[in-house]
């Protein structure tokens, strides 16, 4: 089951990506309509840009609504970035706009920066993933202990329920959540595509992962 | 914690590494893509690719190239040279590069950075600044230099940096003019001077010559990341090497299990 519909909804660049799940083994579909998308065995939603652009096109396409069902059927699904950040309920980009509500919760931007204390926005760069002592790690991150990701972000996700928190960066003094998720459903903020041997290691495991 | 980034630069002219790649167990020394993997296996954080020729007619072979490097390395990919519209930027997005370069342009349309910052997000725009000291009324101060430093502009280079800054450049691109070359260190009070006048990120450019100089231009020059081309590309020392060095000098980097 290493097939892969990679959602492209005309938003950046698919080609890093599908060719970093190529380089673990997936067979990568690249998906544009709903119906393209009911036979998917396993999904992939990337992201750049702006979350009202993204949710706005999601959801004119119809692949919101799409997406939305595979992942209540128990579809494998991995956000990425944006597209961890539009899981959610809803964005404070650029004024209030919802989001596909996977995981309650709200999409924000970080706190002002302070460059005196080496804490600028975006967040940009390698940074960690650290994870809960209280449970196990999350089968698709644990390839990710004691490794660094690449970040590129300027809002970060704020789940409502702790619990779907599976990963946490600190960026300053500023701990955010890294990487959301429940059942058969995960984002990450980082992008593994991005993220060398770390990343491919990650996209595996989403390969191999059955929820 | 966030980690320094390191690196290492590649100037290119038709879709070919062109200078000073010597990797002794590299065949052919010209391949971008070689170049990439062999920094990819070192740890290197990021490549950035530097078009020199940038001629109208090698677009094209440049974007094949980014493609190519992007489908064999799965790092963060910096591409500058040449960069004077919306469509080039969007060209080498598409061919594979995350984050591109803009250095003339910016000079001669300082508006041009803002639309692009505006179009495709602050983090994916960098404003490479060529600075050379000079003394004004008897004070030293940096200055912007066009065509390899050999054009001045008038503009102060510390203001310039705030001003693109300001425009949405998530990255300033800073090459001492003074240095490059020299392998005597970054210039540092310049580093240190952009660093602190600006909330965007800073690479210093342009001098290193030793892995001391890689921690001075981190520490004291306050720079996010640093930049080498010579010292690695001569096989002085590896990426490894130097992420070492400036661990023990407790820079953070990122460190490969």
């Amino acid at each position: 089951m290493n097939n892969i519909s990679l959602i492209d909804y005309g938003m950046g660049n698919m080609h890093s990506i599908a060719k970093a799940l190529e380089h673990v083994g997936g067979k990568v579909q690249l998906v544009k309509t709903p119906e393209e998308l009911s036979h998917a065995s396993r999904v992939v939603l990337p992201g750049v840009g702006a979350f009202r652009d993204c949710a706005a096109t999601l959801k004119a396409s119809g692949l919101g609504e799409a997406i939305k069902e595979k992942c209540a059927e128990g579809t494998p699904f991995l956000g990425i970035c944006l597209g961890m950040q539009v899981m959610l309920t809803s964005s404070l980009e650029f004024g209030l706009y919802p989001g596909l509500n996977l995981i309650r919760g709200t999409a924000k931007h970080f706190p002002e920066s302070h460059p005196e204390r080496g804490y600028k926005i975006p967040h940009m760069g390698w940074n960690d993933i650290t994870f809960s002592s209280e449970k196990e790690i999350h089968p698709v991150l644990k390839p990710l202990k004691n490794q660094q990701v690449y970040y590129v972000h300027s809002f970060y996700c704020a789940p409502e329920n702790p619990d779907h928190i599976q990963g946490v960066c600190s960026y300053g003094e500023f701990p955010f959540a890294s990487a959301i998720g429940r059942d058969n459903m995960m984002g990450v903020q980082f992008h593994p595509e991005k993220s060398q041997r770390a990343g491919m290691a990650l996209l595996e495991a989403f390969l191999k992962w059955n929820p | 914690m966030l980690s320094k980034r390191i690196i290492p630069c590649l100037d290119v002219a038709h879709g070919r590494v062109v200078k000073g790649v010597q990797f002794v167990d590299i065949i052919d020394a010209g391949d971008p893509v070689e170049a990439a993997i062999k920094y990819d296996e070192q740890g290197a954080d990021e490549l950035c690719f530097l078009d020199i020729r940038a001629s109208h007619e090698s677009r094209d072979t440049l974007y094949h190239m980014v493609t190519d490097v992007a489908e064999h390395v799965f790092m963060p990919l910096t591409v500058g040279g040449g960069v004077k519209e919306i469509s080039d930027i969007e060209n080498l997005l598409h061919a594979g590069a995350d984050k591109v370069s803009i250095n003339t342009a910016a000079i001669f349309n300082p508006e041009f950075v803002k639309e692009a910052a505006e179009r495709f997000g602050s983090s994916t725009i960098v404003v490479a600044v060529d600075a050379k000291r000079v003394q004004k009324n008897g004070t030293d101060l940096w200055e912007c230099f066009t065509h390899g430093g050999r054009k001045e502009t008038g503009i102060n280079a510390v203001d310039w940096a705030k001003r693109m800054s300001d425009y949405g450049a998530g990255e300033i691109l800073l090459t001492s003019m003074d240095c490059d070359g020299t392998k005597e260190g970054y210039d540092i009070p310049l580093t240190r001077a952009v660093a602190e006048a600006i909330p965007a990120n800073v690479i210093a450019s342009g001098g290193v010559g030793n892995l001391e100089h890689m921690a001075e231009g981190l520490t004291e020059g306050k720079a996010d990341a640093v930049l080498a081309a010579s010292i690695f590309h001569f096989g002085e020392y590896t990426i490894a090497e130097a992420k070492n060095y400036l661990n023990n000098q407790g820079i953070p980097v990122r460190n490969l299990a």
